[in-house]
């Protein structure tokens, strides 16, 4: 996981599949923004199916990161400086009524 | 379907080498675009790179092995790109991938879809493009055979 393994992270869900990781973070989180796959965020490339969705709640961002051995997980990492970066790019808002 | 002659490179995406036909697999496919004249350029993680490394010591058939991060780096960051693409898929990381490459290289995708849900997982791919499916995890045979129906070797 590279630098992302250095900074405080919490595994919100494990060994799941990209679909699951997408629908959890419609379902919990009230600002998501639609990023292309490849997408860097800290040291690593969202890996995934389009449209791929990442929650942003305050200072929090939660992912999703795949591995291949090991399915995708969604993580929840503490950064202002990321937060700030993905609200600043023309990415596709939704915003949860 | 024949091979692109003006093909010049292709890279081939390795899942984790949990299911045993993937191995085999890539080197055939790698030597029969060696033999098409085409480099071969292997990414994937450190066990499944290794295992093609010592298979294929003298390097017959595949060019480089990459590291699977550091070939979607390249490709994201610098520009690289490969003419052709095979994504080898046994779960649903592998789709994930294929997506990947699908999104950020403009070249022709071919998952190579293996394992017992390779149906399944088949039916999960919706850009458009020719999959390579077969249910095979120790016998590479019926995946070879797919993988002969779908492209038309000139060599």
């Amino acid at each position: 996981m590279g630098c992302l393994e250095k900074l405080p992270y919490e595994v919100i869900l494990r060994n799941s599949s990209f679909s699951e990781c997408r629908d959890y973070v419609k379902e919990n989180f009230r600002e998501i923004y639609t990023v292309p796959p490849g997408y860097k965020i800290f040291d690593v490339h969202i890996i995934g199916v389009p449209p791929v969705t990442i929650g942003v709640e305050g200072d929090t961002i939660v992912f999703p990161y795949t591995k291949p051995c090991h399915g995708t997980f969604l993580v929840k990492v503490k950064s202002a400086d990321e937060a700030l970066k993905i609200r600043q790019n023309s990415y596709k808002k939704s915003q949860k009524k | 379907m024949g091979i692109d002659k003006n093909a010049d490179s292709a890279l081939l995406v390795l899942g984790c080498p949990q299911v045993p036909v993937q191995t085999t697999v890539v080197l055939y496919i790698a030597s029969r675009l060696k033999k098409a004249g085409i480099k071969t350029v292997i990414a994937g993680t450190p066990s499944a790179g290794m295992l093609i490394k010592y298979a294929d010591y003298d390097g017959y058939y595949v060019d480089e092995v990459k590291d699977l991060d550091a070939i979607i780096d390249l490709i994201t960051e610098k520009d690289v790109s490969y003419p052709l693409c095979f994504v080898f898929i046994h779960n649903d990381a592998g789709i994930s991938y294929a997506a990947t490459m699908n999104s950020v290289m403009k070249s022709v995708i071919y998952p190579v879809i293996f394992g017992k849900n390779a149906e399944e997982l088949s039916g999960q791919i919706d850009f458009e493009c020719e999959k390579i499916s077969a249910v095979a995890v120790h016998n590479p045979k019926p995946l070879i055979n797919a993988v002969n129906r779908v492209i038309k070797w000139d060599a």
